[in-house]
């Protein structure tokens, strides 16, 4: 490969603390624009920030998840710059002492593991929103400033947009773990801003750096990067190298836009925060965090194989979440076979929660009721097939197995006497099938188990119909 | 009876036995507001219905024997910076016009939780941002000692107020010496404490790292009175520190024989108004009479002061006042095309001069290519004058200089930016020490007042009161007892 793509990453996280950053506000997505405000986030003269012990908390939290080192000293500075959505035009935020510095993720890849470090965690107070009308005036909602977020800074070590995005993944499903952050890019609770160029292997020229934003989702960041891949590759093999910039990536036209020239040479003026003392972080404190910490995805995906004996696939699959990895785990302790619930779980009930948009959390049975549901199966009272049915109804009335099987009447036909008169009926009727499959086609005794099946309206024990059809014919 | 004549405490002894009504002290201070403030101009806003209502409520209070708070009937002044809901708050400014705060600052809530009365909004200069309280939007404080010379500044309209008998006391802020110079020049009693021992939730910032809240009495009671009061841990603003007792007044007369006393060596090596000094020498005799010990003392780094002050006070200033840009309140340009214009129309009209000068240095001490030179220059320095300081406080139990080198300016002169600075010398190391200090009347000079400075180490608030008391009474009682 002639051109190495480098890619860095810029991501903003909004905590999930109770109340704001710097004063009691509720921390809530939504509500009305500008009910959850008072004269500190609305940033009114005299009014002073308090910080939130629970934001440095959830801070160090996510350092440790993300295997950073946690500062035993650190401090909050101002940003200043100007902009509407901005209350007292500073930020606050962290400069030189941020709250976590080093850490990495380990991404796996099909060449082996690859260790995307981190530069930094910083917590810091997000701003409000501009909504820009159609008569051309703007229009602000300060509700989200002052909720608090943590930028996490990596090192450009993704040398292609696939492997950021596997990094963005990583980071949401373990930040999501850890429960500091819902991480929901369309409520803007994770954005994520990208530094990319390419550098030429043989000459060892490289682009100027372009930093994209306004990407509003994973799989736009990776289209804005596949973009920007190409357009550095054809500008280095044009020779016209555009000064470092800063581009928004245009979803309707597919295609990134110059959005201001020379990014980067802002200067943001920073300076202490003196209304906020200094953050002395004992290692007590960091223990008792560190115990309360749950068992991460990649932890818990090797135990899954271990303990569960699970293809890696489905291990991988199964802790993509933590309610999910919770679910399966529940499951399995009240039926008996890990691989069998598994399946369950991977197919058709995250397929209809995916169908969907919907999440474990979201489902009206527990795992109890999939447990009795596996259990019926195993005990041959229902066919598998039936037992789908039964998890759609479980799906739309989250009312138990037991009782839709016995509402609806769909206890399997197991009684040998009752089968043999149906399967007796199926066979005079279908006489050319019988020759069929005497000849050698053994296609014909699908379709007779399958009129089997249909005279019953599935509730025939399949395995012995297709028993008992081969012991008519053959007899 | 001449109601304003009396000390804050005699009112209240005078309220209690029933001779006065909350009524009576109101009214005769509002009376002396209205006859001299045209003259004066100590004021900015005059809140006479809330007065008079709040003292009539106090007056019931009275008649119905309710438990009465630590500064019933006592009229108050607020430094126009500090935030009243409710009521304007202009920071003499015109961006702040016509700003109504839908809250109270903490030092607001305690005063009227003590039953204080408040009669108004003083001047000061644009920001607090000066030193002789002509920077206001709304016109000029005069000295009532001589009209013809400045208050000082910035708090030159609390000063001015209380030496005018308008208030019994006031509220002022000191970043650099906006309370004790004012004091000094207007022949009053001013108090910085020690950076934290007063809530900032509701001081509109200037210099937030060195700003305080503070207060001006006409003696040394008035003023431990008030400070009393105001002080103690917010949960507002968590610089604010928890005190075991505020009570100022309780061991306020306890002499000071033994107390050890420095005269910094530095402080007199600067130029100085002859009879300043000499008041200064009297008062160093009159410690040593009253069996202190006074040593001189060394505060090597104070060559830096003035200039550590200026980049640090700028560079703040310049973040703090960011907010003020149209958006959201106060004043905005009524002309603009875009929103740099908004931003640049709004900032160009509604700033003055002086806040405009302190905006440009600040954001150039900031800025990537110079922070390294002056603003983190800056920052080491003040850690060395707080060293010095510290290194005195070992032995020491207080400091004592000038409060300014120089008396009341005149008013209208055309005065260099640079003798100005020079007045902030002995009062501009303190602030970036975090120290608290009180400024007392020590005497005359050509008629004019001189102030003495008691600087004393963080928290030690009770030590400076007790020695300014002392000396306060050695003063009105002529050296006897």
């Amino acid at each position: 490969m002639r051109y190495k793509t480098i890619i860095g990453l810029e991501i903003h996280v909004e905590l999930m603390t109770k109340t704001k950053i710097f004063c009691g506000c509720v921390n809530e997505f939504g509500g009305e624009v500008n009910t959850h405000c008072c004269p500190v986030c609305l940033g009114l003269p005299g009014a002073m920030p308090v910080l939130n012990r629970s934001v440095v908390e959830y801070a160090i939290k996510a350092g440790l998840a993300l295997n950073c080192r946690i500062s035993d000293r650190s401090r909050m500075d101002r940003k200043n710059y100007f902009y509407p959505d901005l209350v007292k035009g500073f930020q606050i935020s962290q400069d030189d002492i941020p709250l976590c510095d080093g850490g990495y993720l380990e991404l796996e890849l099909e060449q082996g593991v690859k260790k995307i470090r981190l530069m930094r965690i910083h917590i810091e107070e997000d701003t409000g929103k501009s909504i820009h009308t159609e008569d051309e005036s703007s229009l602000l909602d300060y509700n989200r400033a002052g909720v608090p977020l943590i930028e996490i800074v990596t090192e450009p070590d993704m040398n292609t947009p696939e492997e950021a995005y596997l990094f963005l993944e990583k980071l949401r499903s373990t930040l999501k773990y850890i429960g500091v952050s819902d991480c929901k890019m369309e409520e803007g609770s994770l954005r994520c801003d990208v530094n990319i160029n390419v550098m030429d292997t043989e000459t060892g020229q490289r682009t100027n750096i372009t930093e994209l934003k306004n990407l509003n989702s994973f799989r736009a960041a990776v289209r804005a990067m596949e973009y920007e891949e190409k357009r550095h590759i054809e500008l280095l093999k044009g020779e016209g190298d555009t000064e470092r910039e800063t581009r928004r990536w245009d979803e309707v036209e597919g295609k990134t836009v110059v959005m201001r020239e020379k990014a980067g040479t802002a200067d943001y003026r920073f300076a202490s925060e003196s209304d906020i003392l200094p953050i002395g972080i004992e290692d007590a404190w960091i223990d008792e965090i560190g115990k309360d910490l749950p068992e991460l995805p990649h932890a818990k995906k090797k135990r899954f194989i271990r303990e569960y004996d699970l293809p890696e696939y489905d291990a991988g699959v199964l802790t993509q979440s933590r309610e999910l990895a919770n679910f399966y785990e529940e499951t399995v302790e009240l039926a008996k076979d890990p691989k069998q619930v598994s399946n369950w779980v991977m197919g058709d009930v995250l397929r209809r929660l995916n169908d969907e948009g919907l999440d474990v959390e979201d489902l009206k049975f527990g795992p109890k009721d999939l447990a009795d549901l596996i259990g019926l199966i195993d005990e041959d009272k229902i066919s598998n097939n039936i037992g789908k049915k039964v998890l759609r109804d479980m799906f739309e009335t989250g009312k138990e197995p037991g009782q839709i099987v016995e509402e609806k009447g769909l206890i399997q036909i197991s009684d040998e006497d009752e089968l043999r008169k149906v399967v007796e009926k199926v066979l005079s009727e279908n006489e050319q099938s019988v020759i069929d499959y005497r000849n050698g086609r053994d296609r014909a005794l699908g379709f007779m188990v399958g009129q089997v099946m249909k005279a019953t309206r599935g509730k025939a024990n399949p395995q012995m119909v297709n028993e008992m059809i081969r012991n008519i014919i053959e007899e | 009876m001449d109601i304003i004549g009396l000390s804050a405490r005699q009112m209240q002894e005078k309220l209690m036995d029933k001779e006065l009504s909350a009524r009576d002290i109101v009214e005769a201070h509002l009376e002396r507001i209205e006859g001299i403030e045209p003259e004066l101009n100590a004021f900015i806003t005059v809140t006479r219905e809330e007065a008079l209502r709040d003292a009539d409520d106090l007056d019931r209070k009275i008649r119905d024997g309710e438990r009465l708070g630590a500064l019933a009937g006592i009229p108050v002044g607020i430094k126009d910076n500090i935030i009243t809901s409710g009521i304007k708050t202009t920071c003499g400014s015109k961006m702040l016009e016509d700003f109504i705060p839908p809250y109270e600052a903490t030092v607001i809530e305690r005063i009227k939780e003590e039953d204080g009365i408040v009669l108004g909004k003083t001047n000061l200069d644009e920001f607090a941002i000066g030193s002789l309280t002509d920077t206001s939007y709304f016109g000029a404080t005069k000295n009532p000692v001589d009209l013809n010379r400045t208050p000082g500044g910035s708090s030159g309209g609390s000063a001015a107020a209380v030496q005018a008998q308008e208030v019994a006391v006031t509220l002022g802020s000191d970043t650099g010496g906006s309370i004790r110079q004012p004091a000094s020049y207007c022949g009053v009693v001013g108090i910085k404490p020690t950076y934290g021992l007063v809530s900032r939730y509701g001081l509109v910032a200037v210099a937030n790292s060195l700003d305080q809240i503070g207060v001006f009495g006409r003696d040394v009671s008035d003023s431990a009175l008030i400070l009393g009061t105001i002080a103690g841990h917010d949960r507002r603003d968590s610089t604010s520190m928890d005190m075991e007792s505020i009570d100022y007044l309780d061991d306020l007369d306890e002499d000071i024989k033994g107390m050890r006393i420095g005269l910094p060596r530095e402080y007199f090596d600067i130029d100085m108004n002859d009879g300043i000094r000499d008041r200064v020498m009297e008062a160093v005799g009159i410690f040593e009479s009253l069996g202190a010990k006074v040593d001189e003392v060394s505060l090597p780094n104070t060559k830096w002061a003035l200039a550590t002050y200026y980049v640090l006070a700028a560079s703040e200033i310049s973040s703090n006042l960011s907010r003020f840009d149209g958006v959201r309140y106060g004043y905005r340009a009524a002309e603009y095309e875009s929103l740099d214009e908004l931003y640049m129309n709004t900032r160009t009209e509604a700033f003055g001069r002086e806040v405009k000068r302190r905006i440009m240095a600040g954001t150039y001490f900031l800025s990537r290519e110079h922070a390294e030179e002056y603003y983190r220059k800056a920052l080491q320095l003040r850690t060395l004058i707080r060293d010095d300081f510290d290194r005195v406080f070992e032995e020491y139990d207080i400091i004592i200089s000038p409060t300014t080198p120089n008396l009341p300016f005149e008013r209208g002169a055309e005065n260099d930016p640079l003798i100005m600075a020079e007045s902030d010398t002995f009062t501009v190391p303190v602030n970036l020490a975090g120290n608290c200090a009180i400024s007392i009347p020590c005497g005359d000079v050509e008629g004019l007042p001189a102030g003495l400075q008691i600087i004393g180490d963080r928290f030690k608030e009770r030590r400076i009161l007790k020695a300014g008391y002392a000396f306060e009474r050695y003063l009105s009682t002529g050296g006897g007892r």
